[in-house]
């Protein structure tokens, strides 16, 4: 019997933790931010903002680019 | 078709209209005439002209006019690049430590803060014949690349088109923006208006997205274009607010405020350091594409500043 040749599996997590960023998330349909409102999502991929920062919380706004890295 | 600005524009648009083969294009003689003849040459593979011959697409001596204005194109493009450093391992900090680098003029900066109505919607009219097609330039590359790369190109496309939904449609949302602001919407309305440094960033992207060869300068561009969006985003939707424009215009920055956050980070890691780990030898060319996207950006942004005694 002959190998078969080796086809890659692919990591393709749903939920990735970008350092000094947010938290991206592949497949939700609704987030609850921390004052309990809760977000529809439309997207394939939100991005959740982990600095606090951000002025659309709970998503990142990017502003963590121009805050101090700690 | 676009009024010509000069002898090859004006020999373009007579052969889309009425194709015959053979013949040889006249030099243009000036940038503008170049700029207009290529973005009408390219436009042929988007949607075309009322008042062209759909088949003058294909036609050799067409390809050919294109092919040498493409050449000079990219030499233009390549000679304003001082290159990368000698290896690249980490792509994705490279775009990263570019972006931060870059201190081109910022036109967000003058609309938040002082632009008047005027300069706004002149830089909407500017806008309007790249976002009328937001997206679809890069739609051309998806099937230049290998696997991984491609699916997070597709990811951030979907997004880019509106999840399937035309209304959501990134296009569409910045063509509601415009009539909300008082200006045409139908696609190619303002071509005639668009400055060279308009139609040159138009052309450079064109031509990253149709050849396979130029693919890592062309996600290198998307990645550059996605990470400088957020943040100027948000100042255009506190100046559009501060000139009594909000509304649907503001909806459509307000919309890349949270969209580019997510595409900067995809397109940077998922597409940019996923194709340089698949094929080292693109990671030079995705950051030509970025310096390209910002370069490119910088010089529309002298001329429109310049022009409003903003510069
Ligand atoms: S993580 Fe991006 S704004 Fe907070
Ligand atoms: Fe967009
Ligand atoms: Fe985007």
């Amino acid at each position: 019997m002959t190998a078969r040749p080796e086809v890659e599996e692919f990591d393709h997590p749903d939920v990735v933790v970008v350092p000094h960023g947010p938290m991206l998330l592949r497949g939700a349909t609704s987030v609850q931010g921390v004052d309990g409102t809760v977000h529809d999502v439309r997207r394939p991929v939100v991005a959740l903002c982990r600095c606090d920062k951000s002025s659309r919380l709970p998503f990142c706004d990017g502003t963590h680019k121009v805050i101090p890295r700690r | 078709m676009p009024k010509p600005r000069g002898p090859l524009s004006e020999w373009v648009s007579a052969r889309l209209a009425t194709p015959v083969d053979g013949g040889h294009a006249p030099s243009a003689d000036e940038w503008d005439d170049e700029c207009i003849a290529l973005w009408t040459l390219h436009e042929m593979s988007y949607r075309g002209f009322e008042d062209a011959a759909d088949d003058a697409e294909w036609q050799p001596a067409m390809l050919g006019v294109r092919r040498e204005l493409e050449v000079a194109l990219e030499q233009r493009l390549r000679r304003r690049w001082p290159g990368a450093s000698a290896d690249v391992t980490d792509v994705p900090a490279a775009l990263e430590a570019l972006v931060t680098a870059d201190d081109g003029p910022s036109l967000a900066d003058h609309v938040r803060r002082r632009a008047t109505t005027d300069e706004v919607l002149e830089l909407f009219r500017q806008r309007s014949v790249y976002q009328l097609k937001e997206a679809d330039p890069m739609t051309w590359v998806i099937p230049h690349l290998p696997t991984r790369a491609k699916a997070a190109l597709v990811e951030v496309q979907y997004d880019e088109y509106g999840g399937g939904n035309p209304n959501r449609m990134h296009s569409h949302l910045f063509a509601r923006g415009m009539v909300a602001v008082g200006l045409r919407a139908e696609y190619g309305a303002y071509v005639d208006d668009a400055l060279p440094e308009t139609l040159e960033l138009n052309n450079a992207l064109s031509m990253l997205g149709m050849h396979r060869r130029l693919r890592g300068a062309a996600v290198g561009h998307l990645a550059a274009f996605e990470m400088t969006s957020t943040l100027p985003s948000r100042k255009m939707v506190q100046g559009l607010d501060r000139l009594g424009l909000d509304g649907p215009m503001a909806a459509y920055f307000d919309e890349h405020v949270e969209a580019d956050a997510i595409h900067e980070l995809l397109a940077a890691r998922d597409i940019c350091g996923a194709l340089a780990e698949d094929e080292p030898d693109q990671a030079a060319e995705i950051l030509f594409g970025a310096f390209t996207c910002l370069d490119l950006e910088a010089r529309l942004a002298t001329a429109l500043l310049t022009s409003w005694d903003a510069a």
